[in-house]
């Protein structure tokens, strides 16, 4: 069977298209459309398989534009699609933390990927991608280069947890020339304490696994692991594990 | 024929306002109450109309919030905003205001209050298993009774509280036999009527025409035919006060397609089970009884909402638990956690949301409430 699951969230769009034995991924900016990011996702990913669009038995859509995405067959939450996609990569995983552009979260899986428990935070920029990103850009890197720039030896402590605040106190940090590599590793500090929080609140069970566009950073995960004391598990795939689990999802007919 | 009921209840609101202006006219009292702690009794006893004034609006907060702190909870905000802006016409024709000491917002609010009507505020205990909060309630019942009389110029004998707390234990069973018609599966009711219905009853200036309707609600029931076969998950909703212009989780939940089948909150069956002693010798002790147990967060400690949130998942035989923090109160909010830790040793989904009256979470609303339903097992 043929398969497609798209993952829009606010600064990525994601997909996964599953042709019996072989996959195909997708990836661009979600941009001002989620409509028009799911379209070329559908396209992108037929282009890449070679396959026509009425060979694909089944598409599921999730993210925060899988509302605004009328091609679909079945709109399936983001919680349940990390779970069940997270299930497929990793069976032993209890608990995944998901840091994207506007939110994180906390889910807690039982066997095969069911949905125990959820936090989530999008209230405000504190502890999701956006927060590095307004951070990147007022250090003059951009948000792909924080990873591999922190230097945790020299920690300096963000203590700040709104963007705007923080912003101005990394600047003035700055000033007083200490390191940037400390910063830098002070601001994955301060992601990974606000997530942490939420994660110990909900209770954690191991293993545990790091989902979403944060979880290529590195750094994060480091502070991650130091704030929740546990070895964290990052799927090669972290970006895409959303739009795996709403293509396993229309495989399964979930 | 359900509908045209529900529509009655929904057009309460308008007929009574009208009525209660021609009574106006005619030389009657109104008294505007703000929570359920109002011992409505000695109001109706002291031959006046008790109007709730509850704020459920968005549209007043900001007028009210160049008085009132912004970080403030939305329903205290929205209530001093209709006083403040004099646009809710209830608040204006009131003649007197009833209010309680429930959480330090209110306290404070009903001050400042003060200089647009005359408010007099009840000091309710926040212990409800000691003597001395028990005779300081009675105490504050009697004043409330004098302060009326007072008021109102008239005088209030033992018969006259006893005749309507006859009526309000009627209204309670009558609402409560509403409310119990959703112990079924389907329910006959959407959380959006029972809401409608319960919350008609703040404005209601005919209490024995708001008895009738709900029996006939109750009838009307008995005699449909069960024809209505679905698997919706079935949710209770439990924390703060929620009304007609705050129901926005009810609405979103019901669209997507669960049933909000039973209601915890003040305007459902917080109070419904609570009925006033008639064999008490004297009736200001016998309201007191009752309004002292009503299970609100303020109270501290407060053991028979998690008996009454028990009782009621098992009787309405429910898939999952909402629990609905209006921002700022610290009180629900706290008594989120037992409540989780209640639901979840029961086996069921429990979904803690926290939001404010403005529509600008209703994405991040749906998509927490989504998932929670995709855990049901059904």
């Amino acid at each position: 069977m043929i398969v497609i699951g798209i993952d829009i969230g606010s600064v990525a769009a994601k997909g996964y298209l599953i042709n019996y034995d072989s996959h195909h991924r997708a990836l661009i900016p979600t941009g001002w459309s989620p409509r028009e990011a799911g379209q070329t996702i559908i396209e992108r990913l037929l282009a890449a398989s070679g396959l026509a669009s009425d060979q694909v038995e089944r598409i599921y859509v999730t993210g925060y534009g899988r509302v605004a995405f009328d091609q679909a067959d079945k709109t399936v939450t983001e919680i349940k699609c990390h779970a069940r996609g997270i299930a497929e990569l990793y069976s032993e995983v209890r608990t995944i933390i998901d840091i994207g552009g506007q939110d994180s979260k906390v889910i807690r899986i039982g066997e095969q990927g069911r949905v125990l428990d959820f936090a989530m935070n999008d209230k405000c920029a504190a502890g999701t991608g956006r927060f590095l990103q307004v951070m990147a850009t007022a250090l003059g890197l951009d948000v792909s280069e924080l990873g591999d720039a922190e230097d945790p030896g020299q920690m300096q402590t963000i203590s700040s947890m709104c963007t705007v605040f923080a912003e101005s106190e990394i600047i003035g940090s700055l000033a007083r020339g200490n390191p940037k590599g400390g910063i830098i590793a002070g601001l994955h500090q301060s992601v990974g304490k606000r997530v942490a929080a939420m994660a110990r609140r909900m209770g954690i069970k191991e293993q545990v696994a790091f989902t979403g566009g944060v979880a290529i950073n590195p750094g994060v995960k480091r502070a991650l692991e130091e704030e929740i004391g546990a070895k964290i598990m990052v799927p090669e795939v972290c970006q895409y594990t959303g739009a795996l689990g709403a293509a396993l999802l229309a495989l399964e007919n979930g | 024929m359900l509908d045209e009921f529900m529509q009655g209840f929904a057009s309460a609101r308008e007929v009574n306002l009208m009525r209660i202006k021609e009574a106006k006219e005619n030389g009657a009292k109104v008294v505007g109450i703000y929570c359920t702690y109002c011992p409505q009794e000695l109001i109706l006893a002291a031959g006046a109309i008790p109007v709730g004034l509850c704020g459920m609006s968005e549209n007043p907060i900001a007028a009210a919030e160049e008085t009132l702190p912004r970080n403030l909870c939305p329903l205290i905000k929205s209530s001093y905003g209709f006083a403040a802006t004099d646009t809710c016409p209830f608040f204006h024709f009131s003649d007197f205001i009833v209010g309680e000491t429930t959480c330090d917002g209110k306290k404070k609010m009903f001050e400042m209050m003060q200089d647009l009507k005359p408010v007099h505020v009840m000091q309710l205990p926040h212990v409800n298993n000691t003597k001395a909060s028990f005779d300081l309630w009675v105490e504050e019942l009697r004043c409330l009774k004098n302060r009326l009389e007072k008021e109102l110029q008239v005088s209030i004998s033992d018969q006259d509280i006893w005749e309507a707390v006859e009526v309000i234990n009627k209204e309670n069973q009558a609402v409560k036999a509403m409310f119990d018609l959703n112990r079924a599966d389907p329910p006959p009711l959407s959380g959006m009527e029972m809401l409608t219905a319960a919350w008609s009853r703040s404005f209601s200036s005919n209490k024995g025409e708001m008895i009738k309707n709900l029996h006939a609600v109750v009838e009307e029931v008995a005699n449909q035919p069960e024809n209505r076969q679905t698997k919706a998950p079935r949710v209770l909703l439990t924390g703060c006060p929620v009304g007609l212009g705050t129901e926005k989780v009810i609405r979103l939940t019901e669209e997507m397609g669960a049933y909000i089948v039973a209601m915890e909150n003040c305007s459902g069956y917080k109070t419904l089970e609570l009925q006033t002693d008639t064999n008490v010798t004297d009736p200001i002790v016998a309201l007191a009884e009752k309004y002292l147990a009503i299970p609100c967060s303020c109270m501290s400690p407060n053991p028979y909402r998690l008996e009454l949130l028990e009782k009621m998942i098992d009787d309405f035989r429910v898939d999952a638990v909402i629990d609905l923090t209006w921002q700022a109160c610290h009180t629900y909010n706290i008594e989120a956690f037992a409540v989780g830790k209640l639901v979840k040793s029961k086996g069921l989904p429990y979904l803690h949301l926290e939001s404010d009256y403005s529509n600008s979470d209703l994405e991040s609303l749906k998509v927490r409430i989504e998932a929670m339903l995709e855990m049901i097992e059904k």
